[in-house]
């Protein structure tokens, strides 16, 4: 019998054109639960029973009892992606929906790696994009190996076998998938170009309505995310990080907090001072008894203000060119009607409900890790150059992640490293780092701040003949393993995208950057350029459209006659909402804006009610298009969340610094969107059976400039900073 | 100091410090991870629990304040209202990444206990302390209108 174990497969081709047989073992290691040793709060994520799974492949395993259980090599973090994977897989494998489970792949970069990216790693709404054709071929494979130990044992030719609904038959003779699944198991798997993926007509459950989520457990508390995870002798650790981003030890006096009953022990790491005990409380009361003297002489000392007002200088000059077309600054120079518009944009926090936190135990040079892991390839590179270890050294067991948008994914492992860093002195105890929410809130790694300067030569048409962004901000990918990747002759794509690349048809075109190095750590936020990028674009194109005495929808349809995809849903969200067709309420005003971020495209129509110097938003109409859709459901939560997220920048996130130190704190005075914000929302989605594109983040660029347009067009002012202020 | 509770039909003591939120108390110490820890300055709700039947954010009240007192976690949620808002929970699909949504069913719950049919504003009002950031707030609010008229329902039957 061939089992699926954690370690040494004989054969794995990292490739997706096959599924080679993983090796002969027991189980042992393989599940998250088992390595944890009698964890009772792990091992409910198990889900029960997996060491009798038989391995068909490196994603697909049942057992005798009838469990298809899927690996998902991708972070669930609120997206769906257990739920979007599951369905692929059991699409092609004609298994019954309510016998799969899904579980997290551990990280092994060889047979895990997204698709797109060449590492094991969740990001850029990828997830779909990158496995809808290889998970659809690891159901397939599995059912193919079904099907043959079928027509082996009942002695018939494989293509007279049905499957249907977690069944395989023939004429009067019938078995479950667990009663073939051991025999199954036992033949060589097919080559994937042996095997017939279904034609869409075909699908049962692809786009199927109403599907019951995979990821379980979320409405009575006993899915496990990083926070819940228990180790028998686990200890927790909490860290005085400096109050400026840069800053340093200078020395510091543990007397009092090393008396607190409870407390293990306290040292100094790079990052600042841990405090070890035996839970959560005594540690976090004990850091309140450091005595910390900080070494400011490399910290930035600069507060947000005076970084912005930086950027403003910065846009009165010419950048570096990420793109050019025509002679743009000519253009603008002769021409007699040029509009200008400059935008400003704060830091934002992820503020995600679940603060940063990581377990970790460290045995010499070895490391097992428990936590939300997004890059799962890098995290473990990383965790093994500390340890003096190689990547197979580091054992990383995946759990639920509590909000991500991009948080996990810190491109230098930010909470990661400090876990180990304080693990490795605990040596073979294994302890758990716990961020307060205000760790978090001060803990870096925020949506830049960024000034944009967009200028447009207007033709007598009123349409733009010339037009020019240049962009002031740090580069998010300076200085991280994927410089190399993303950053080409300066230019880092990521602070630029959305702008370069104008879907609408102006003949001369130029962008340009500034990418001023501050000492204020920053990362990817839910859709990454295209938070700050879109914006101004939108609010931008409105405000030639109003100046043109244009109407908005009719405008931009004028210049997206080369980009049909952002033109049919445009056309579908203002159909929708009734543009130009259904009255409003009193007092209510209307903003659009249309964006493609991610390989899709999304319009989102805003309806706003006005009542002085306040504003509402009260319903949005959105419209994706996101190519094949795996699971309608999932796709419209994405935009309701996507629309919420957004909307929380335009109405109250801001994170400001004064003299390097981040003012904010907590939910009290970072303000996020609670739920009398929240409007109706109603998705659309275009039909198509093109190959699944972006879900978790397009639906986030369009919101804010939907509402400044709606705000715009009511009071004939433009907006052009985030968060918007009627007052 | 010792501290009795119930908790969960249970009773159980407790040997910590007087000032320790009840959320460590039952966190840390009686392995009840259900109950989430958000902001620790009862600003976002993911700690939510009935405390004499009343939703009160664990991580400000102490285990000294809430001594001698019936304790509900999620883990415990047997009530009618309890019941329906879980099941409704389910048929909206309203969790994305969960980890407000012990909190939500918690303070929904309550909403429910004192006011069987709650219109949009009522809801907003009595959930506003409950954060989400993955924006399931339309969810929840479809879900307890739901929960309400199953509530409503089984009355009608019995």
């Amino acid at each position: 019998m061939r089992r699926m174990m954690k370690s040494s497969p004989d054969t794995v081709d990292t490739g997706r054109r096959s599924f080679l047989k993983l090796s002969t073992g027991t189980a042992a290691g393989l599940v998250l639960g088992v390595q944890l040793g009698g964890s009772a709060s792990v091992a409910r994520a198990q889900q029960g029973g997996t060491e009798d799974l038989l391995a068909f492949n490196a994603f697909v395993s049942i057992s005798p009892d009838d469990r298809v259980r899927v690996l998902i090599k991708h972070l669930e973090m609120g997206q769906g992606v257990y739920t979007g994977l599951a369905t692929c897989v059991a699409e092609e494998l004609d298994a019954a929906w309510d016998q799969v489970v899904c579980e997290h792949a551990p990280v092994d970069t060889a047979k895990y790696a997204n698709l797109l990216m060449g590492q094991q790693a969740t990001g850029g709404s990828t997830a779909m994009a990158n496995s809808y054709r290889q998970m659809r071929e690891a159901g397939a494979a599995a059912r193919a190996m079904l099907v043959a130990a079928a027509a082996e044992r009942w002695r018939v030719p494989a293509d007279e076998i049905l499957v249907q609904e977690g069944r395989v038959s023939h004429d009067n003779r019938s078995a479950t998938f667990g009663e073939l699944a051991s025999a199954a198991g036992q033949l060589s798997a097919p080559d994937s170009d042996s095997l017939t993926l279904k034609s869409p007509d075909d699908f049962r459950l692809i786009g199927r309505e109403s599907l019951p989520r995979k990821d379980v457990g979320k409405q009575d508390g006993t899915a496990i995310y990083t926070q819940d995870v228990k180790l028998p002798g686990m200890l927790t650790a909490v860290v005085a990080h400096p109050p400026r981003f840069g800053g340093r030890v200078a020395s510091f006096d543990d007397t009092a907090a090393r008396q607190r009953q409870g407390v293990i022990d306290v040292f100094e790491i790079d990052s600042g001072v841990a405090v070890v005990a035996g839970d959560y409380w005594t540690a976090l009361k004990a850091r309140e008894e450091l005595e910390i003297e900080w070494d400011d002489s490399h910290a930035e000392m600069r507060g947000s203000r005076q970084i912005l007002d930086e950027y403003h200088q910065l846009v009165e000059t010419r950048g570096a060119v990420a793109e050019s077309e025509g002679d743009t600054e000519q253009a603008l120079q002769r021409a007699g009607n040029v509009t200008e518009l400059t935008f400003e944009f704060p830091y934002l926090a992820h503020a995600q409900m679940e603060p940063m936190n990581c377990v970790a135990r460290i045995d010499g040079n070895r490391a097992e890790l428990w936590y939300g892991c997004q890059s799962a390839t890098r995290d473990q590179q990383v965790v093994a150059q500390m340890i003096d270890g190689n990547p197979g050294d580091v054992a990383i067991h995946t759990v639920f992640a509590g909000g991500c948008f991009g948080r996990r994914a810190n491109p230098h492992s930010d909470y990661v490293v400090e876990a180990v860093n304080i693990a490795r002195r605990l040596q073979g105890r294994p302890v758990k780092l716990v961020w307060s929410r205000e760790d978090d809130m001060r803990g870096g790694y925020y949506r830049p701040a960024y000034v944009h300067r967009l200028s447009a030569a207007v033709g007598p048409n009123g349409m733009p003949e010339a037009f020019r962004a240049r962009i002031a901000g740090q580069s998010i990918m300076a200085g991280t393993s994927m410089a190399a990747g993303m950053i080409t002759d300066g230019i880092d794509h990521s602070s630029v995208e959305g702008l370069a690349g104008l879907p609408y048809a102006v003949p001369k075109r130029q962008v340009e950057l500034h990418s001023p190095e501050i000492g204020v750590p920053v990362q990817w936020w839910r859709s990454v350029g295209n938070t700050h990028t879109a914006f101004s674009k939108e609010v931008f194109i409105d405000a030639l459209a109003r100046r043109a005495n244009a109407d908005p929808v009719s405008y931009r349809l004028a210049l997206l006659r080369d980009n049909p995809r952002e033109t049919a849903v445009l056309q579908l969200a203002a159909e929708k909402a009734g543009w130009g067709s259904r009255e409003l309420p009193e007092g209510w005003t209307r903003g659009v804006a249309v964006h493609t971020s991610f390989g899709s495209s999304v319009a989102e129509i805003a309806d706003v009610s006005i009542d002085g110097d306040q504003f509402r938003v009260e319903r949005v109409v959105a419209a994706i298009d996101c190519g094949t859709a795996i699971n309608p459901d999932v796709i419209r939560a994405q935009v309701e969340g996507a629309i919420a997220y957004g909307l929380s920048a335009v109405l109250g996130d801001e994170l400001t610094l004064t003299d390097g130190v981040v003012d904010q704190e907590n939910f009290d005075d970072y303000r996020v969107l609670r739920m009398p914000d929240m409007p109706v929302v109603e998705t659309h989605i275009v039909p198509s059976t093109n190959a699944p594109t972006g879900v978790g983040e397009p639906g986030t660029p369009p919101i804010a400039p939907a509402v400044a347009n709606a705000l715009a067009a009511a009071t004939g002012r433009t907006f052009t900073r985030l968060p918007l202020r009627l007052g | 100091m010792s501290y009795s509770f119930t908790i969960n039909g249970q009773a159980r003591e407790l040997d910590v410090d007087g000032d320790m939120p009840l959320l460590w108390a039952v966190r840390d110490h009686l392995e009840l991870t259900g109950t989430k820890f958000g902001c620790g300055i009862a600003q976002c709700g993911a700690c939510t629990v009935m405390v004499d039947g009343q939703a009160q954010r664990s991580c400000v009240l102490t285990v000294e304040a809430a001594a001698g007192s019936e304790i509900t976690t999620i883990e415990g949620l047997q009530s009618r209202e309890g019941q329906a808002v879980q099941k409704a929970w389910q048929q909206v699909q309203v969790a994305q990444c969960g980890y407000c949504q012990s909190g939500q069913v918690m303070s929904a719950t309550a909403l429910l206990a004192r006011n069987p049919a709650p219109d949009d504003e009522t809801i907003g009002n009595a959930m506003s302390g409950n954060l989400c950031r993955c924006g399931t707030y339309g969810r929840i609010r479809e879900g307890i209108h739901m929960a309400a008229a199953e509530i409503q329902q089984t009355e009608g039957d019995a």
